[in-house]
């Protein structure tokens, strides 16, 4: 152990220069060891993060919670056809279908939109943030847009929109969802417009997703919503939306001209 | 196309082709039942289990589970097979060849020797009666060594890959994750970046950072930033500092389309990553990543099962004398793997089969937070792993990968398996790690602190 080097060394410089190379990254960088395991706090912290990931995946959907939070909204509640949790997880494809008796209550009608609230992978996403990205969008449309009753659906994948939108007649659906949550975020939302959207044809390729909406640390519901209704304009012009359609809006909260389509 | 058939439970379990009998044999996982292929009942998985005992291994020649006629890496497996190297065990069904593998007929030598005359579906189907025990069991038999500037797979060495990602590639982050990871001696396998965008300008850049550093601390391993195939190719054509060619693939051609990828574009790669000639103790140039549940993700497996559509894809990987192939075991997700059983059993079949086919297999152990997993999964994927003699897994720092989502091993869980097993680095690296003061006199890695060693050069030169 003769080029061990001496005490003196060691301590605070060593504390500065990894505070420092943090500044750089959120990677878990510069935790120290117990033997050659991690110490006692970073075990327990990165537990911490891991359980509020698993605790928004399991944590069951309340749409009474998104219910009353969408005042001066209608809210229709569908479930999918996974029957439960495991189900969800195990079967995407039943995820993305609706529940037969469901889909015969949803009214049909010439609407220019409809907005579904899924669970996706983190209830907790969806109860924090979505009621707030349907004001904040709505707000910016125009006042003849027909807007359907907003539609709550448990153990949804993206892709039960299109079902949805499809049995309801709507021309575009946007899905606001919650997202797989990762070790630094468990609440992140993402909005996925579709337009015309066929179910079973339609695939990932023809929607346009914002993603990482959860303020402060994510993106404002303003500029998710401006950036949201610039791209409903233009897949209205368009008509379509994916791949073909980009995001070429700027951060500007300034609300765009929507042409009804009615 | 044969029935398969046999008697359990006062029953006749018939099963219509060879595909449809390795998909019901199968344990349980619920990518096969998303397939629709997994058996319809434990009896039925059981019985597919004796049917398939029976048949002869020479049996998977005749039928392929996939058409000759309809991909390219049927034709590939078909045409390559090494008949004289299969001999030993031309006459054995796989039941018998199960028996074979786990006798000591089965050594490090005889194993070797036979690679080249096994196909990835008999390694499959015998991966299927074999217990976790006894997949552990035989690939620790199994020995393969390739080399670039570190020599991967001896026996008593445990390489790792150091990934250092940021979700923005942003230098001075991956950086610090490098010194990090350094410090605690990892890297020997590759320091490996999976960029945030393809574009060949942010690649380019990473591969001239993570040069640097190698060259300025003399440090015998080997960069790769994991861009797609065309990415590289265009890079080595304009003089990057490309070390090792990076690829995802998977075991059908549509699959291998779904990522871009041809084994013409392979063959490309493989002949201008070796004109470069930058390796030093070998000229294996090629890294493949691979994971259960992606044929079928492109809804590209043609009805086989996730696990023998996977070994298909050792097939193509062994095509190209890599340094590196590893199974990406937990991250697509809970519909492929749903739990830490289940991604425990794909890990181990999939060192298996890899070793089986000749190839340096390493593991992500891994998983992703809707999968019903935790920490103890990865300690108890890690120790196993470690028994059954893995080439290198992929260590992040903390565990917790901020660019890709999901939680893999730590720096800290490799010399925690280091430790347990008495396993050492690759042996340049071992050397290295000597020579710039980061051993200690048993030779496991010293708690030296960041300013007091002189890599931290790169961690002053960020703070400042």
């Amino acid at each position: 152990m003769t080029n061990r080097p001496p005490a003196a060394y060691e301590g605070e410089s060593d504390r500065a220069m990894w505070a420092a190379l943090r500044r750089h990254t959120q990677a878990r960088i510069g935790l120290g060891r117990a033997g050659s395991a991690l110490p006692t706090r970073h075990r327990l912290e990165l537990q911490a993060a891991h359980a509020a990931a698993r605790d928004a995946v399991h944590t069951p959907f309340a749409p009474d919670v998104v219910a009353a939070a969408l005042t001066g909204f209608p809210t229709i509640r569908v479930r999918s056809a996974a029957p439960d949790r495991l189900g969800y997880l195990q079967r995407p494809d039943l995820g993305r279908r609706l529940d037969a008796a469901d889909r015969a209550h949803l009214p049909r009608d010439d609407w220019d939109v409809v907005f579904v609230v899924a669970d996706g992978l983190s209830s907790r996403a969806v109860h924090e943030h979505a009621a707030a990205m349907v004001h904040a969008t709505t707000a910016l449309l125009p006042a003849d847009l027909r807007v359907a009753p907003v539609v709550l659906a448990e153990q949804a994948r993206v892709a039960l929109g299109d079902d949805i939108a499809h049995a309801m007649g709507a021309r575009m659906t946007v899905v606001l969802v919650g997202e797989r949550p990762g070790m630094s975020a468990a609440d992140s939302l993402g909005a996925y417009l579709t337009y015309a959207p066929r179910p079973g044809t339609t695939t990932d390729a023809d929607r346009n997703c914002l993603s990482n909406i959860r303020p402060p640390l994510g993106l404002a519901y303003a500029t998710a919503a401006a950036r949201l209704t610039a791209l409903m304009k233009r897949a209205h012009e368009l008509g379509r939306t994916g791949v073909d359609l980009k995001d070429e809006s700027t951060e500007s909260a300034e609300a765009p001209a929507l042409t009804p389509t009615t | 196309m044969s029935t398969y058939t046999a008697r359990l439970g006062g029953r006749t379990h018939s099963f219509p082709s060879l595909a449809a009998l390795l998909a019901a044999a199968s344990p349980e996982r619920s990518g096969d039942r998303l397939a629709g292929l997994a058996a319809d009942s434990a009896e039925a998985r059981v019985a597919a289990r004796w049917a398939l005992a029976e048949v002869p291994l020479a049996r998977f020649l005749a039928e392929p589970v996939i058409p000759y006629e309809d991909d390219d890496v049927t034709r590939l497996i078909v045409d390559t097979h090494d008949a004289r190297a299969f001999a030993p065990v031309a006459g054995l069904c796989v039941g018998e060849f199960r028996e074979w593998l786990l006798s000591d007929a089965a050594d490090a030598g005889s194993l070797a020797a036979l690679a080249p005359g096994l196909t990835p579906e008999m390694v499959a189907a015998v991966s299927k009666l074999m217990g976790n025990a006894d997949l552990v069991a035989v690939a620790r038999k199994a020995r393969v060594v390739t080399a670039f500037r570190s020599t991967i797979g001896l026996p008593g060495r445990l390489a790792t890959r150091l990934q250092p990602n940021h979700p923005t590639d942003d230098p001075a982050g991956v950086a610090a994750a490098l010194l990090d990871g350094l410090l605690l001696g990892s890297g020997d396998a590759v320091i490996g970046i999976n960029p945030a965008t393809d574009s060949p300008k942010a690649v380019r850049d990473l591969l001239e950072l993570l040069d640097g550093v190698i060259r300025r601390y003399a440090i015998p391993t080997q960069s790769c930033v994991l861009c797609h195939v065309t990415t590289s190719i265009d890079l080595m054509e304009r003089g990057a500092p490309v070390d090792l060619v990076f690829q995802s693939i998977a075991g059908t051609q549509a699959a291998n389309a779904s990522f871009g990828v041809t084994l013409g574009l392979l063959d490309e790669a493989y002949d201008a990553a070796r004109g470069l000639g930058r390796g030093t103790a070998g000229q294996n140039a090629l890294y493949f990543e691979t994971g259960q549940g992606s044929a079928l993700s492109a809804n590209a497996h043609h009805g086989v099962d996730q696990q023998t559509v996977e070994a298909r894809a050792y097939a193509v990987a062994r095509r190209y004398d890599p340094l590196l192939v590893n199974t990406v075991v937990g991250f697509i997700g809970p519909e492929y793997l749903y739990d830490g059983r289940q991604i425990l059993r794909a890990a181990l079949e999939d060192h298996f089969c890899g070793k089986l086919l000749g190839l340096p297999m390493g593991l992500d152990i891994c998983y992703t937070n809707h999968a019903d997993a935790d920490d103890d999964d990865i300690a108890t994927m890690l120790t196993m792993l470690g028994v059954a003699g893995a080439s290198f897994v992929i260590c992040t720092p903390g565990g917790d990968d901020i660019m890709l989502n999901y939680q893999s091993a730590s720096y800290h869980d490799a010399l925690y398996l280091r430790e347990v097993l008495g396993l050492r680095p690759a042996p340049e690296f071992e050397d290295w790690l000597s020579r710039i003061g980061l051993l200690d006199d048993a030779g496991a890695i010293r708690d030296v602190t960041g300013t007091a060693h002189p890599l931290t050069a790169i961690g002053r030169e960020l703070a400042a």
